[in-house]
């Protein structure tokens, strides 16, 4: 059963926490942003003549075209948790984030996963730097969820302190000038376990049971005018999306926002099937849990990236009006393949 | 030190499908104290003085021409290049007679001076003939911030226009040179070629007297140059198409045609002259045509920057286009491309509607100089309102409704021709 550190080589057991030899993490996977934004920078072209060469200001050198961003369309996969996040085709920056990892037991087998998170966060757009916000916030909710959970934490306890430290980081990027309109974005978390799921959101960023056993649910309920309405009982669901307000937030993550307690809610599923976290640029054009399962289903459960790319085209498909992050979490996450 | 600063000013939001990039650049230089104050050349300055035997008539512009040479001299400082040209037919070294340029000092400020006593006016007119000299005479220094001043009383009799187009070819880019006609018996289409090749003024002095005062002015600008062969480089997209690049303030000045490729190897990248540069601030009107994009694209149009005679880059700006559906963005009109596009306008409408008076097509010149009566009053141009209403009788300057007048003064209709060029800056709001 032992094994060397991907890192250093030494020798490894799965019961270690640590690598003796260069104090890797042995239990925690998680893809690295920074990394895959130089990776993709790398092999990027001109996306209307296909030249490489780009200036320091930003721009094509041979046809003027604006460099595409690496941001602009990024793909994740660890464990069997996969995710996509792309510019759509009408705004100008992905201004979504998203962040995956897996947490093993110290003692499982070296493939076990323990905990599969996921975390999207979604810019606000009317609000300054918003790209820096969900970067931000997804980095800084991951690593303190993956840090509850290699230390014993709940779900629940983890997700919240997930939470507290993406609004930390995100007030943290509020500047004097931009006092009045701080980046801003919304959040939404997802830990799958063997037999537990447990969400946390704030926002209209949403995570959803699908299984193709007809119990597919959204986990999530948006904190937007709409929703807040329609719980009120004051108009139908209708007449509420019809209103120019319906999509207007009323708790987010920034330092202008006035409410951050989080919503947290853990949901025991009756079988197998999957967690999809994703941001409104998908769940616009594919609000109901049944439409996304039907799309989605059974190949989301077998191959997770490959359903996320396919949720993520779909809507492209259909306008991709708004910035697109689908994650994929197969459950139970330790019996799904590789 | 000279710093160049540029500014951009233009509405980058596009229509789907359209082509069209418009912006305004202000280049301004501050902290400039002339040449003798930097550390590279110096600075050389010839005074072009026609001689021609109409000068004689009356005697008065003679001695006033002499008047103002002298003036000239006694602005230049120690140490400029310098020499002054009898101009006729031919093209005479009045001094020095070593025939190249003489630094100036104490004793060549009065060998030059004692010279320019002597001048007399016999002879035709070949202004080319001044030009190539003052050209040969430069190419030694190559280093120095280099201007010529050139004054005239009558047309360029003895000599063909392709000469003169020759002559101002080879002179691209070795000196500018201000024009000035004295009285009103000389072109100013024909003066406005010179000054426009050699990226200078040109002006109507019409009583001799004036002369003087005109000749410091100029010639003290001169020496407030500090930066010589300045050039706006530009790279547009490929594919791209540059509808023109004007000056267009203080004075209208197209650049359009004036484009060279420094580089072979870098056929996107063009440079266009601006002459040398004091302490001040001129504005540029941009219009390119690029590859239209979708909604949501966003595209370089034109990176412009400033460069010097050694590729030094002063500065840059950039000239974006993105395309939007929010026609609330598209439809907004920027101020500066706006007002600058009516002052080009005003200028062309002056221009084109006193050459139809000329050539009696009568209607041609009322709707043109009207719609420049309309323009100049929309953009608070009150010198320009004010030379026009000595050419038409202005019946309502909101609709741009004139008559023309009978009996114009040769004078009143050569400065505002003159003065067309000179552009009213964005008023502040």
């Amino acid at each position: 059963m032992t094994r060397s550190c991907p890192a250093c080589g030494s020798p490894v057991s799965p019961a270690d926490g640590f690598c003796e030899g260069c104090g890797r993490d042995l239990l925690v996977a998680r893809p690295d942003w920074e990394a895959a934004v130089r990776e993709r920078a790398a092999t990027l072209k001109c996306e209307s003549c296909g030249s490489a060469g780009f200036s320091l200001d930003g721009y094509c050198e041979t046809c003027g075209t604006r460099a595409p961003s690496p941001r602009d369309h990024l793909e994740f996969a660890v464990g069997p948790v996969a995710g996509v996040t792309d510019r759509g085709r009408r705004g100008h920056t992905n201004e979504d984030a998203m962040a995956i990892a897996t947490v093993r037991q110290p003692g499982s087998d070296w493939d076990a996963t323990g905990y599969a998170v996921a975390v999207v966060c979604d810019g606000i757009s009317t609000a300054r730097r918003p790209e820096t916000a969900s970067l931000a916030a997804v980095e800084a909710g991951i690593e303190a969820i993956v840090a509850g959970l290699r230390s014993g934490e709940a779900a629940e306890a983890a997700t919240r302190a997930g939470v507290s430290e993406a609004v930390a980081a995100v007030r943290e990027l509020a500047t004097h000038a931009d006092r009045n309109n701080p980046p801003s974005c919304t959040f939404v978390s997802a830990v799958a376990s063997e037999d537990l799921i447990t969400v946390g959101w704030l926002g209209d960023s949403r995570a959803y049971w699908l299984d193709s056993e007809g119990g597919s649910a959204c986990l999530t309920s948006d904190d937007s005018w709409a929703a807040h309405v329609i719980a009120a009982g004051v108009v139908t669901p209708e007449q509420a999306y019809a209103d120019v307000r319906a999509h207007t937030l009323v708790r987010w993550i920034g330092a202008d926002a006035p409410d951050v307690e989080p919503r947290v809610r853990s949901f025991r599923p009756a079988g197998p099937g999957v967690v999809l976290v994703c941001s409104d640029g998908l769940w616009n054009y594919l609000p109901g849990a049944g439409q996304l399962a039907s799309e989605a289903m059974p190949q989301a459960a077998t191959d997770p990236m490959g359903a996320a790319r396919s949720l993520t085209r779909f809507a492209l498909d259909a306008g991709g009006r708004d910035n697109i992050t689908v994650v994929v979490v197969p459950v139970p996450p330790d019996r799904s393949p590789r | 030190m000279t710093e160049f600063s540029l500014q951009m000013f233009q509405n980058e939001y596009l229509p789907e499908g359209s082509r069209e990039v418009n912006a305004i650049v202000t280049v301004s230089a501050a902290g400039a104290n002339g040449a003798a104050a930097g550390t590279g050349g110096g600075s050389s300055e010839i005074i072009m003085i026609d001689c021609s035997s109409s000068m004689n008539y009356p005697r008065d512009k003679i001695e006033a021409a002499k008047r103002a040479t002298l003036a000239a001299i006694d602005v230049l400082r120690d140490g400029v290049h310098f020499a002054v040209i009898s101009g006729t037919d031919l093209a005479e070294l009045v001094y020095p007679r070593s025939g190249q340029l003489v630094e100036l000092t104490p004793r060549t400020r009065a060998a030059a001076r004692a010279a320019v006593h002597q001048l007399v006016a016999r002879g035709g007119t070949a202004i080319g003939r001044w030009l190539a000299l003052a050209n040969r005479l430069f190419a030694t220094r190559p280093d120095d911030i280099r201007h010529g001043l050139l004054l005239t009383d009558g047309k360029n009799e003895h000599e063909q226009p392709h000469e003169l187009d020759a002559t101002l070819a080879a002179c691209h880019g070795v000196f500018t040179c201000d024009c000035r006609g004295v009285g009103t018996d000389w072109q100013v289409a024909e003066l406005r070629k010179i000054s426009t090749a050699l990226l200078g003024s040109v002006e109507i002095v019409a009583e001799p007297a004036g002369l003087e005062a005109d000749f410091r002015a100029i010639t003290r600008a001169a020496m407030s140059k500090a930066v010589g062969n300045v050039a706006l480089r530009l790279w547009t997209p490929k594919g791209a198409e540059l509808r023109f690049l004007k000056q267009v303030a203080p004075t209208v000045l197209d650049l359009t045609g004036r484009r060279t490729v420094p580089d072979p190897g870098k056929p996107l990248v063009g440079e266009y002259p601006t002459g040398s540069w004091g302490e001040e601030s001129r504005d540029y009107h941009l219009c390119v045509d690029v590859r239209p994009g979708q909604v949501g694209d966003e595209m370089l149009a034109a990176r412009v920057s400033l460069v010097g005679p050694d590729g030094t880059v002063f500065g840059q700006g950039l000239i974006r286009a993105v395309w939007t559906d929010d026609t609330a963005l598209s439809t907004r009109i920027n101020k500066e491309v706006a007002h600058y596009s009516g002052q080009a306008e005003l200028a062309d409408a002056i221009q084109q509607g006193l050459e139809a008076r000329r050539t009696g097509d009568v209607e041609t010149a009322t709707a043109k100089l009207g719609r420049a009566v309309q323009l100049a009053a929309q953009s608070g141009h009150g010198d320009t309102a004010r030379l026009l209403a000595k050419v038409v009788d202005v019946v309502d300057e909101r609709s741009g409704t004139v008559r023309l007048r009978p009996g114009v003064a040769a004078v009143d209709e050569m400065t505002l021709d003159t003065r067309s060029t000179r552009t009213a800056r964005v008023r502040e709001t």
